[in-house]
């Protein structure tokens, strides 16, 4: 797992929630996940996304801190380390 | 005195196209949208017609009903704004199974790849009322929004809950309709395996060969509005909802009771409710599923319900001929061609309909379309018959508006 960095997972997850409604180009990550229309049911299929890439479990107790996709990728980032 | 209620919106996505209109012009041209044995909305493209998360989040029977909703609701005028009180405007749309499709999905994933992985959108988008609940979120419609479900007579069973709750006062405007999408393997092995479809593919309701009825899959929407609201608001009456009546067999899941005392009951309801005779039906929209018992037992009801003399007399043609029986939405879409048949004043034709069956006996409008002759001097009124399994029965009498 070492060798994930922030970029790549960057990328991933602006993939994921671009293929949930938003397009890709309005997607940073000081979006929130508010603006994007980003549900708490999109987060669950993103965790699921996280994990079967990454090994990073996140449970929903982590996504209710999330607001904005920066977070997300934070702390995807931090799990994997 | 009832509270009257008007037709103002069509929507339909069915085997013969996206649209009402090309669902009546398609049939009364006597084109036929079934290929190999199944009635599939092969011009659907959800991708050029819902957004993303549309397309993610609904299941297919739901995308078919919210295609649908948008044309009816645009047709009745109520683009960008709601004409009323949201909390005064209802959403029923009925369907026989659901999602399906969904749950077939989610089911392989479970089995492959264990229940952790499977969609959190799983139940929400093959529940039952995924579609009145998708129509209710798009257009902010409040008030009373549900789903009913009774196999095949589901879209009728939805449109006299919609009439209904507008009569009570409940409502003053419903979007209503049927949705289905059930060509899937669940849905084939099953029909299949009770040996309700039909083998030679063929749709041919009435006739002596007929041997099963074709699936098809779709949608129909109407938006009822009370009538003193719609005219004043000024929009276009397409036709009013005069009556509705709903009976059960009580005698078999699958089978039709026989001689059609039931169903009879539920035509003649519908007439009472109406303020008709059997002299004032123009037309008869016929549930007409190509099934040996079914079509003998709605002629049977048809003949005990409008007396013998009267039953030869009124042209009766099934929609199912050219797209399959569309189940829970069957109801619904041919109450939207209807209106259609009522409005231009052409009956289309049962197509494929060649070889008479002592047990059918009834002027099914054989060939080609016909001109509708209205025997009454006013606007054209018609029956339209659903009945399913489980044996329910509902009876719908539409009327056309005026020229």
């Amino acid at each position: 797992m070492a060798t994930i960095t922030a970029e790549q997972v960057e990328a991933r997850v602006v993939e994921t929630l671009a293929s949930f409604g938003p397009d890709a180009d309005q997607i940073t990550r000081e979006s929130t996940f508010e603006e994007l229309d980003i549900d708490s049911l999109d987060l669950v299929e993103l965790a699921q996304v996280v994990e079967d890439d990454y090994g990073v479990v996140l449970k929903g107790e982590d996504m209710k801190e999330l607001k904005t996709v920066g977070d997300a990728i934070d702390l995807i980032v931090s799990r994997a380390e | 005195m009832k509270r009257r209620v008007v037709i103002t919106g069509l929507g339909a996505v069915t085997p013969l196209g996206v649209g009402a209109d090309v669902l009546f012009e398609r049939w009364a041209a006597g084109e036929c949208g079934i290929l190999d044995g199944a009635g599939a909305c092969t011009d659907f493209e959800p991708s050029e017609l819902l957004s993303v998360k549309e397309v993610r989040r609904l299941d297919r029977f739901s995308q078919f009903a919210l295609v649908a909703a948008a044309e009816a609701i645009g047709g009745a005028g109520w683009d960008g704004e709601l004409p009323y009180d949201p909390f005064r405007a209802g959403c029923i749309v009925a369907t026989g199974i659901g999602g399906i499709q969904t749950v077939e999905n989610q089911l392989d994933i479970q089995r492959e790849r264990g229940a952790g992985r499977m969609s959190p959108l799983g139940i929400p988008a093959q529940m039952s009322n995924a579609a009145a609940a998708a129509i209710s979120m798009k257009y902010g419609l409040k008030g009373q929004a549900f789903a009913v479900g009774s196999a095949c007579s589901s879209g009728a069973h939805a449109i006299g809950s919609a009439l209904r709750m507008i009569q009570y006062d409940d409502a003053d405007a419903v979007v209503v309709g049927g949705s289905e999408a059930t060509l899937t393997t669940f849905g084939f092995g099953s029909f299949n395996a009770m040996q309700a479809l039909s083998q030679t593919g063929i749709s041919r309701p009435f006739d002596a060969r007929r041997d099963g009825f074709v699936m098809g899959e779709g949608a129909g929407v109407l938006v009822l509005e009370e009538a003193s609201a719609a005219e004043a608001r000024g929009a276009t009456i397409l036709g009013e909802v005069l009556g509705y009546g709903s009976t059960s067999d009580a005698y078999h899941l699958t089978a039709p009771e026989p001689s059609g005392v039931a169903a009879t009951k539920a035509i003649e309801l519908a007439m009472a409710d109406a303020g008709v005779g059997p002299e004032e039906i123009d037309y008869i929209n016929a549930h007409g599923t190509s099934t040996q018992l079914n079509d003998a037992a709605e002629t049977a009801a048809v003949k005990r319900a409008l007396g013998e003399e009267r039953a030869h007399k009124v042209p009766m043609s099934s929609m199912k001929s050219a797209t399959g029986h569309l189940l829970g939405a069957a109801g619904a879409a041919e109450a939207v061609a209807t209106v259609k048949t009522l409005l231009t004043r052409v009956i289309p034709p049962t197509l494929g309909y060649e070889v008479p069956d002592p047990e059918c006996d009834l002027d099914y409008v054989p060939g080609e379309a016909r001109p509708l002759v209205m025997s009454n001097g006013r606007p054209p009124v018609a029956l339209s018959n659903s009945f399913a399994f489980g044996g329910h029965n509902v009876a719908l009498v539409l009327q056309g508006a005026p020229s």
